[in-house]
């Protein structure tokens, strides 16, 4: 173990660069967030996963984006374990009507302010499996959604642009 | 067309009547007692069970038998009722209660009536739907026994299921699981549709096995088309089934590391991982290189480019997996964890007809791609490494294993690599009904799809069974007398599908 230990302090890291905040995103996010939130939450989100009846595909990019290479932690964003903790809802899956309470128990959960991430083409739109009998569709269909992030499954680097539009400074935006 | 009945190859004293157009084994329809001949079969262990599943008049029954082939064999339904295979047969249980909740068939004698996939939730389009009930979960009863309810959703990135742990104290005395979260839906969505519109359902059926599904159902419809697939097609096919278990092998054995806290490796692990699925993308296009197998062949050829990127992982593979090996090995902190935790028994394994690496690990020496040997696998050298322990450190370095065989089987592929089309042309009228089968072995195991095409190759009923289905039950049982905190490594040591067989 020591070796491969010292071996990875003397390599040069994974890392890739960060990517640019999305910039549709980045509109959509300044749409629908309230300056204040923003603020309140500052540069770090947790994050918490609910696979709506997705394929896993989804699921397994989302978890790429813990490794080396994307290290989503640097970035001030991290998963957690329970909704309760959490400040962004990263939803996958058709949303199907067996999910459909858990996923409405789960963002009730949720403290707010809190935002919601669709993400992958099924959870954006139903997908393939849009017109099922089992299946709700779009997570909009459910919950207030803040965030699309298409994709069939998106890459990490798609779903890290769209996280960092979250991050991204906006103005103020006037409330009534 | 009637035939004679005859006796079906591979279960001897078995009689059927034999099904047109059914691809490549003949399909048999049998009568009450033969039907109930085939469940004794299963259960005194002469054949494995490979599938079960129902249309609108019949049910259907996929075995393994002897002489390393397939057998088919369909019973009608009458009033609405066929006998139990679970009755004889209890693996059968969950996809019976599942044909019961899609079809409504009722298989006299089930010993578990309770609904499966129907959560009583479906708004009823055109399934019928049962309303909504409080879901009874099996009784346990003993002094100082407590329940712990986990899920649908879980802690982890996972995919949604529940468990109903009943333990005394930290020890595990029973595990209920209750799936069906994810049911989409599939089948439904496939009738009607035309073969290529069905490949991309089937290859979203279970999202990590993409290309496993993707093989299976191709050879499918391939078997019914009698189609002739280019070599190059079988070829390519070859490196991304054995691409897609290097990626998940790897992923697994860092994640069930993960849930021993032993960080370090998901680490290395998920580095590998990220290599091979962006070696994925360079040679095929596609990351995970869904949509790339298709009915007739493939539809991304290898480019230099990709040959390289593959040979570049291969490489990184050779220098780096002796040193997880080694880490893995050496260190006796995780082996403390994985040792003797999680054990699976050999018969259990065996009766379950557990297929990949969870039968692997506990003696059950099968895999597709040597005892159904399909192509590019017919002409390739490769072992069946196995493992009788059955328990998670088995399941782990049968992982380890299992990757070096896949390393050799690429570099056996491309060294040698066809040349020619990669696709060969597709009917769209055959004047006739269509049946075919096909198998192909996915990382966690064997996926068998079922297909049926009408007369312009559109999908009349199409059924993708899961590896999982045979799995999970083991898990339940494997988990036995662990203790709760055990659990995760237990449970990621099987990494069985939610999407997969809740369709």
């Amino acid at each position: 173990m020591r070796t491969l230990i010292a071996r990875s302090l003397f390599s040069k890291p994974l890392t890739v660069p960060a990517p640019t905040a999305d910039e549709a995103s980045c509109r959509d996010v300044a749409a629908a967030l309230n300056h204040r939130a923003r603020q309140r939450l500052g540069r770090s989100l947790a994050i918490r996963a609910i696979d709506a009846g997705s394929c896993n595909g989804c699921e397994l990019e989302m978890h790429a984006l813990n490794n080396a290479f994307y290290d989503l932690e640097r970035f001030g964003l991290r998963f957690v374990a329970s909704p309760r903790h959490a400040d962004v809802l990263m939803v996958t899956g058709p949303v199907t009507w067996n999910m459909r309470e858990a996923v409405e128990r789960t963002f009730a959960a949720t403290p707010a302010p809190k935002w919601v991430v669709a993400v992958g083409e099924c959870a954006c739109t139903g997908g393939i499996f849009a017109g099922s009998y089992a299946c709700v569709g779009a997570v909009e269909a459910v919950l207030p959604v803040d965030l699309r992030i298409p994709g069939c499954p998106p890459t990490p680097t798609a779903m890290l642009q769209g996280l960092l539009a979250l991050l991204a400074p906006t103005k103020p935006v006037a409330t009534g | 067309m009637t035939h004679a009945s005859n006796e079906i190859a591979g279960i001897p004293g078995v009689y059927g009547t034999p099904v047109d157009n059914h691809a490549p084994c003949t399909r048999h329809r049998v009568d009450h007692m033969g039907w109930i001949t085939v469940c004794d079969v299963l259960e005194q262990g002469r054949a494995d069970l490979m599938g079960l599943w129902a249309d609108a008049s019949e049910v259907h029954m996929a075995l393994f038998v002897q002489s390393e082939r397939i057998a088919v064999v369909s019973i009608s339904v009458e009033g609405g009722e066929y006998p139990s295979v679970s009755r004889r047969h209890l693996p059968s249980l969950r996809l019976e209660r599942a044909i019961a909740d899609l079809f409504g068939h009722k298989p006299v004698g089930m010993p578990d009536p309770r609904p499966w996939l129907d959560h009583g939730r479906w708004p009823g389009k055109r399934r019928s739907t049962k309303p909504a009930q409080p879901y009874v979960f099996l009784p346990t009863k003993g002094e100082g026994v407590h329940q712990i309810p986990v899920g649908p959703v879980h802690a982890g990135i996972i995919e949604p299921g529940h468990f109903r742990f009943t333990a005394n104290g930290e020890t595990i005395v029973r595990l209920e699981e209750r799936l069906g979260y994810t049911h989409k839906g599939v089948e439904s969505l496939m009738e009607g549709a035309d073969l290529d519109r069905g490949a991309r359902i089937c290859g979203r059926v279970c999202g990590d096995s993409t290309v496993a599904y993707a093989i299976a159902y191709a050879r499918a419809a391939e078997a019914a088309l009698g189609l002739e697939v280019p070599e190059r097609a079988h070829a390519l096919r070859g490196v991304m089934a054995e691409l897609e278990r290097i990626a998940n092998h790897i992923g697994d054995i860092g994640a069930i590391c993960n849930d021993a806290a032993f960080v370090l490796m998901l680490a290395h692990c998920g580095a590998l991982r990220e290599r091979t699925l962006r070696a994925a993308d360079a040679a095929f296009g596609h990351r995970l290189m869904m949509d790339r197998v298709m009915p007739g062949g493939v539809r991304a050829d290898l480019t230099p480019r990709g040959e390289d990127a593959i040979a570049e992982l291969l490489i990184r593979f050779d220098a780096e997996l002796p040193r997880l090996m080694e880490l893995y090995d050496d260190t006796a902190s995780i082996k403390e964890r994985t040792s003797t935790t999680g054990i699976l028994s050999a018969d259990l394994a065996r009766r379950f007809a557990a297929g990949g690496v969870v039968g692997r690990a506990s003696g059950r020496d099968f895999d597709a791609r040597r005892d159904l040997a399909y192509p590019p696998y017919d002409r390739l050298d490769f072992t069946v490494p196995q493992i009788n322990s059955g328990d998670v450190n088995a399941r782990v370095w049968l992982r380890f294993e299992e990757l070096w065989q896949s390393i050799s089987l690429i570099r056996q592929i491309v060294a040698d690599l066809p040349p020619g089309p990669i696709a060969c042309g597709i009917p769209t009228q055959i004047g006739e009904i269509r049946e075919g089968c096909g198998v192909a072995e996915g990382f966690r195991g064997d996926v068998f799809v079922w297909l049926r095409l009408d007369t312009d190759t559109r999908i009349l009923r199409c059924h993708p069974r899961d590896p999982s289905w045979f799995q999970w039950p083991l898990l339940e049982a494997a988990i036995e007398d662990n203790i709760v905190a055990d659990f995760p490594i237990c449970n990621k040591s099987f990494n069985c599908s939610y999407s997969g067989p809740d369709l």
